[in-house]
């Protein structure tokens, strides 16, 4: 294993991120506060309560989800598309690393990033509203694995793109509505029946069920199941990225 | 001396069927320099970026210093450094990260003193600092060039390492090269200016159309292949070449006004003397007399011709 290079990518790809600190922290802190006005104060008032939590404090782990989601995806997309649009992807796979390494090092980095801001986006609400988390071990492990998850994601949509437009088409176009139509914003059981079962495939809803269950200890769905989504997607994530290296997919002639 | 870089049936097809090498054959010493000449298309690139992985052989087997490039890419990519034709840099990093980023991806542990003196020994240490977009062209193959040294490897591919780059800066590039030969690395160049081979390689190898044709001892291959030519200017044109000369397969040139006259250099006998003889017996007269060393460069086109 080389340590020295995953530690060396990691290390490099944080760097862009602090470089770009600002609008790293004041963009997700500014839209969260926003969705707290609109949906918290607004539409809020006139639900006051869902499955005994206030509306507010209700779409918080929502809310983190949906931004986690799209920064692990965006960030890691970005992170090896970058390479290959300047070009110095020849550096990657002229040198002594495998696959496992240069995923880890592109991942990592693109997960703590996106973590970064989920825990800068749950500070944020503590100004907004009140919250307890219920099993906050069980919290950082969703998060944890959303994170990781979601960058494996991203990933394979950098290594996939062929231009900038395409590395937006899958975020924009997929990961964005099945998060707003996967709960983030009101339970499962609010929705007409029939709704409640096609709700069901969308794989998000697992994730925020179970990431919701570790703050108010209510869920969807059972924590189990999303535990058991959550790793099937990881390892789907991990088999496709395993064959893009595999056959050279995109990346080697 | 005992190769470091060995290839060996070495075959690349695309998916289209185009194949870009053919069975190529090619055995790197140790501490040389070898310039891979080629014409645009040959196959040069392909050749590195196979033994470098960056391309997939279809068949063949490479080594570098003793290790299969497939099943043991780890250790034979250590010694490998590559310096690709195309600028390719992070453009908003700075000199001194993006060479430190070149050593840890590489696998050796981070080392500021070892990537200073990488940039002392490029004369890049002044600009450090400084992001990659503020350098000029000139300073990014150099930076490029410190990426790939950045690893301490033993082999150093150089793909063209002075295309478009204006004359001072080309000799200036092949006074880091001879630099570089001298600290112990091997180093084979990709290369279609023929001086830039001529002034620096040890060993010189000739690729066309996916296949080395031949790799040689520069001095032997010149001394093997240099013909010469005397070129001697007539007063008065002529037609035809006179009988008398007939026996020294002269060609004539500027509508009659020259005869050319080729001789082996290394021939015990040059002939020079008898023609110019039975020259003056045709009564022919003299205005001029030049004389021309074939270049590597006719040596080249000659042969890239004569597998056409």
């Amino acid at each position: 294993m080389n340590f020295n290079a995953v530690w060396t990518i990691y290390i490099f790809e944080m760097r862009r991120f602090f470089r770009t600190m600002t609008q790293s922290i004041v963009s997700p802190v500014l839209s969260t506060s926003l969705y707290f006005v609109v949906f918290g104060t607004a539409i809020g008032s006139r639900i006051q309560e869902v499955e005994g939590t206030s509306y507010g404090a209700f779409i918080v782990p929502g809310l983190i989800m949906l931004t986690v989601m799209t920064q692990a995806t965006s960030n890691a997309s970005f992170g090896i598309y970058f390479p290959k649009f300047i070009g110095t992807i020849y550096e990657l796979l002229s040198a002594p690393v495998s696959f496992l390494e240069i995923v880890a090092g592109y991942v990592g980095a693109a997960a703590t990033k996106a973590m970064f801001i989920g825990v800068i986006i749950l500070i944020t609400s503590f100004f907004f509203v009140d919250i307890t988390i219920a099993h906050p071990l069980a919290m950082v492990a969703f998060l944890t694995l959303t994170c990781i998850s979601f960058a494996l994601l991203g990933f394979i949509i950098g290594i996939w793109a062929g231009n900038f437009e395409q590395l937006q088409l899958i975020p924009l176009l997929v990961i964005t509505p099945l998060v707003f139509l996967g709960g983030s914003f009101y339970s499962i059981s609010m929705l007409p029946p029939i709704w409640q079962s096609i709700t069901l495939f969308n794989p998000v809803v697992y994730l925020i069920s179970g990431f919701r269950w570790s703050f108010f200890g209510t869920a969807d769905v059972s924590i189990g199941l999303s535990l058991f989504a959550i790793a099937l997607f990881t390892g789907a994530c991990l088999a496709f990225i395993w064959w893009i290296f595999k056959t050279g997919w995109r990346i080697r002639q | 001396m005992p190769a470091i870089v060995s290839v060996q049936n070495l075959r690349k097809a695309y998916a289209g069927g185009f194949e870009a090498l053919k069975s190529v054959n090619l055995d790197i010493e140790d501490g040389e320099i070898l310039a891979l000449l080629g014409p645009n298309g040959a196959g040069k690139t392909t050749l590195i970026s196979t033994i470098c992985g960056i391309t997939v052989p279809t068949s063949g087997r490479i080594t570098v210093g003793g290790h299969d490039t497939q099943t043991d890419f780890r250790a034979a990519r250590k010694l490998i450094g590559l310096v690709p034709q195309e600028i390719n840099l992070e453009p908003f990093e700075t000199v001194f990260s993006t060479v430190s980023f070149s050593r840890g991806l590489f696998g050796k542990p981070r080392d500021d003193a070892k990537v200073e003196e990488i940039l002392k020994q490029l004369s890049l240490h002044d600009k450090k600092d400084n992001k990659i977009m503020m350098l000029s062209g000139g300073m990014k193959r150099r930076v490029l060039i410190a990426k790939a040294l950045a690893h301490e490897p033993q082999v150093l591919f150089l793909d063209e390492p002075t295309a478009g780059v204006d004359v001072e800066l080309r000799k200036d590039m092949w006074d880091v090269v001879a630099g570089l030969k001298a600290s112990g690395v091997t180093i084979i160049l990709t290369t279609h200016y023929i001086e830039e081979a001529e002034a620096i390689a040890d060993r010189i190898g000739v690729i066309s159309k996916g296949e080395i044709l031949l790799v040689q001892d520069k001095a032997d291959l010149m001394a093997q292949m240099g013909r010469k030519q005397i070129q001697i200017e007539l007063a008065q044109a002529v037609d035809d070449i006179p009988d008398a000369l007939k026996s020294y397969a002269l060609e004539r040139a500027d509508d009659g006004l020259s005869l050319i006259y080729s001789y082996d250099t290394t021939g015990e006998r040059t002939g020079i003397t008898t023609l110019l003889n039975d020259l003056q017996k045709t009564g022919l007269q003299m205005k001029d007399l030049q004389t021309r060393q074939s270049s590597l460069e006719d040596i080249f086109v000659d042969l890239v011709k004569e597998t056409a």
